[in-house]
């Protein structure tokens, strides 16, 4: 087999690579890796430890009880704090942050402006016709939208 | 707003609790949640879309989606008679803005929310190379943006349009189905924004969860059947002409 | 976003495209490299004499394509610099991740060393006459062993034939899982076909023996020697045999789309008349298939002096490498311009000197040529040193 030297010499470079190859491995696959799957076990606690932007209204209504009691005695009783003040997780951690006032002006009319598209069951006026260009909140009470002097 | 100071006081000791558990860290901080004991999926009501947008608004603002690029979004379909197969569809800015004024005409409309189906079988998780993007054990898609190599095959396999490349961070992205707020017993953004009751989380493995109550006593769909994604976001009052 | 026009409707996030024409690049590249093996291995091992002029230059061409063909992949990465991963937790349901593997396989365990088994007299020649840097390089290529006895040589050359044959389908695979990581894809009905590989085998074969076709009248010009006209025509008559069969396969897999006409066929008919016309249409079909083969069918009918075969077979060349490139662009790009939806249609915005534009792309094209060059050089095809 001496006339075979040189093949044994590449067949030694190419286990030298192997090696090399499965070295690396060792060093650089990240330790959580295979832990739940094929796939960096750690990364779902990362993920999970994301910011919450988004308090939930749970936590509004922990402080603000009053409000929480009118809007569930009414036909907004359904929609959650911050679909309308946005997001407010800022406010809970520091309470100096005060959401703005939102504009009934543009707000109301983004889900009760009158559409072709919407679906019939839903309350939806033509804005202009409807207040004659006043705007919502003069006759309408934002959590619970019956008409001011109602009793609901 | 009216409160006493007693009230003040135990009202904001009841929200420093109420807010430490929300800012646990992981998983296993938050107590009593196993990733085993769930099953996540979503219902969508078209019945009660109004497309308001809402949804869209929120999830960009909790999930720092950049401009231009859309984890949840929704389509204003149009159908003329029973031309199911040609729908007039529009989708402005993901209707992060709402929706144009329609004129009360002939035909249907309606809006279709869309978002990551969050696939039990799902083939963007199939074709990633490297295992960036996996099924968690408690059936969300996510991706590990720290392992992405940005190869865009997963962009390619979803049937959904679902995902997309991160502009800056040059890794894909898409739903996750507010992970990180799932995990600590809070709803996802877009549920929590949506003011009909249209978009709701749901629990499969939770028997008694009444929206998978719901999905045992209505006719509901997935999208693209055909393709055996095993979708988890189910559509009820899904129109035939919705692709 | 949306500086970038499209019509219909899109779903918003699929407006962008995703695969550039980088991403055309790679399988053109590693569809050459397939190619301009298969040929080698004619001779080799279908002991096809009449084209062993072809050999040493074939296989070379294929290392220079090989060699360039990661780095249209890496550009157009969102990472690069985590690509290893895919050799270190490979993604075993991955048609990509396979890719590693298979690269490696195909350039260390079959061309890499079926070129040095086969140059491996010359280079330890070379190691004791030349000088300077140049015999630093051929003694590092030695592996420190200077025999070259007969039996030795004769050992080289059954090992040799061992690894062209293990080649073969290796070459297969190594362009065969490109079209399966298009064909696989059941969300794009452009792609998923379970004809997509075999078509880019088929396709890769035409361009490979093409580029080879006119290296080795180029090169045979350069050096001022005669063509042998007898190899010359052995070639062009598998590049036309080979071509009925990729046409065959494209023309089956159009007419099987129109007959079928399922739900995506109306709006990718669409988009074959409108944005791909001129690519499609013109270059790929009529320019880069039915033209070659016409006139390659006339020559292998007719009777044509020396002078008029070689001009028809240049045009042929030049021709096939076009419409082969403009298959693959038709594929790649095409698959993304349409909507999902089925309700749309986009647009392709190539940059130019951005980092997945034209200009990188025509390096990438021009830079396999510099690197055959420097190997010609270092490892000249025709240089038959008698011991």
């Amino acid at each position: 087999m001496k006339d075979a030297g040189h093949l044994l010499r590449i067949a030694a470079l190419f286990g030298a690579g192997v090696l090399a190859f499965l070295g690396l491995r060792a060093y650089f696959v990240p330790h959580s890796f295979g832990q739940y799957g094929h796939y960096r076990g750690d990364a779902i606690a990362e993920i999970a430890a994301l910011p919450i932007v988004h308090a939930g209204h749970q936590t509004c209504e922990t402080c603000h009880t009053d409000i929480f009691e009118e809007k569930t005695k009414g036909k907004h009783a359904g929609v959650a704090c911050e679909a309308c003040h946005g997001p407010q997780a800022k406010h809970t951690t520091d309470l100096s942050i005060v959401p703005a006032k939102p504009d009934a002006a543009v707000l109301c009319a983004q889900c009760h402006g009158a559409s072709g598209a919407k679906p019939k069951w839903f309350p939806q006026v033509d804005t202009k016709e409807h207040s004659g260009g006043l705007i919502c909140t003069t006759c309408h009470r934002p959590h619970s939208p019956s008409l001011r002097g109602e009793s609901k | 707003m009216s409160v006493t100071r007693r009230q003040f006081l135990t009202l904001t000791g009841a929200a420093a609790v109420a807010w430490e558990y929300l800012m646990a860290d992981t998983p296993e901080q938050s107590p009593n949640y196993k990733m085993t004991d769930h099953w996540w999926g979503m219902l969508i009501d078209v019945t009660k879309c109004i497309g308001c947008g809402n949804c869209v608004r929120a999830c960009a603002q909790e999930n720092d989606v950049p401009e231009g690029f859309f984890r949840t979004w929704v389509e204003h379909y149009h159908v003329d008679d029973w031309h199911l197969e040609n729908p007039v569809v529009e989708s402005p800015d993901g209707g992060m803005h709402g929706f144009p004024v329609v004129a009360q005409g002939t035909g249907k409309d309606f809006f279709i929310p869309k978002m990551c189906n969050h696939c039990a079988d799902s083939p963007c998780t199939q074709v990633c190379p490297v295992g960036a993007t996996f099924t968690s054990p408690d059936g969300v898609v996510l991706v590990d943006e720290k392992y992405c190599l940005g190869c865009r095959y997963c962009i390619q396999a979803c049937p959904y349009g679902c995902r997309f490349l991160h502009p800056t961070k040059h890794v894909a992205q898409k739903c996750t189905l507010c992970y990180h707020r799932i995990t600590k017993g809070l709803t996802t953004a877009c549920c929590e924004a949506c003011p009909t009751g249209a978009r709701q989380l749901v629990d499969l493995k939770n028997p008694k969860d009444p929206i998978h109550e719901f999905l045992r006593t209505h006719s509901v769909q997935v999208l693209k059947p055909h393709l055996a994604t095993g979708a988890k976001a189910f559509y009820n009052g899904l129109d035939g002409s919705v692709r | 976003m949306h500086s970038i026009p499209f019509e219909g409707f899109m779903y918003p996030n699929e407006v962008e495209l995703q695969w550039s024409v980088l991403i055309v690049l790679y399988p053109y590249l590693t569809g050459l490299v397939a190619g301009a093996f298969i040929l080698a291995s004619l001779e080799r091992v279908f002991k096809v004499d009449a084209v062993k002029p072809t050999y040493r230059l074939a296989l070379l061409t294929a290392l220079a394509f090989l060699l360039v063909a990661p780095l249209p992949l890496q550009l157009h990465l969102g990472h690069p610099e985590r690509s290893l991963e895919m050799y270190l937790t490979p993604h075993r349901s991955s048609a990509m991740a396979m890719f590693g593997f298979v690269y490696l396989w195909y350039l260390m365990a079959v061309l890499v060393l079926e070129i040095w088994l086969d140059y491996r007299r010359d280079i330890v020649m070379f190691a004791q006459t030349s000088t300077g840097w140049k015999r630093w390089i051929y003694r590092g290529l030695t592996l420190g062993s200077s025999n070259i006895s007969e039996r030795s040589l004769r050992i080289d050359d059954k090992v040799g034939w061992i690894i062209t044959v293990i080649g073969i389908p290796s070459a297969f695979l190594l362009h065969g899982y490109v079209g399966f990581i298009f064909g696989s894809v059941k969300a794009n009905p452009w792609w998923a076909s379970p004809l997509m590989p075999v078509v880019f085998l088929f396709s890769a074969m035409v361009s490979g023996i093409a580029a080879v076709m006119l290296l080795y009248q180029f090169t045979s010009r350069v050096r001022k020697t005669p063509v042998d006209m007898r190899c010359l025509d052995t070639v062009a008559k598998y590049l036309f045999y080979t071509f009925i069969i990729d046409f065959s396969l494209e023309m089956l897999d159009l007419i099987q789309r129109i007959y079928v006409a399922d739900e995506s066929f109306r709006s990718l008919d669409f988009m074959v008349h409108t944005r791909l016309w001129v690519s499609q249409v013109v270059i790929q079909i009529l320019m880069g298939t039915v033209a070659p083969i016409a006139i390659l069918g006339l020559a292998q009918v007719y009777k044509f002096g020396e002078a008029v075969r070689r001009r028809i077979y240049t045009v042929a060349g030049w021709l096939t490498l076009v419409g082969i490139l403009a298959m693959r662009w038709n594929v790649v790009i095409g698959g993304q311009l349409f909507s999902k939806s089925f309700l749309g249609y986009t647009t392709y915005k190539m940059g130019f000197a951005t980092h997945e534009g034209l200009l990188p792309a025509l390096a990438l094209l021009i830079l396999p040529f510099l690197i055959l060059w420097g190997l010609l050089k270092l490892l000249p095809p025709w240089t038959e040193q008698k011991v």
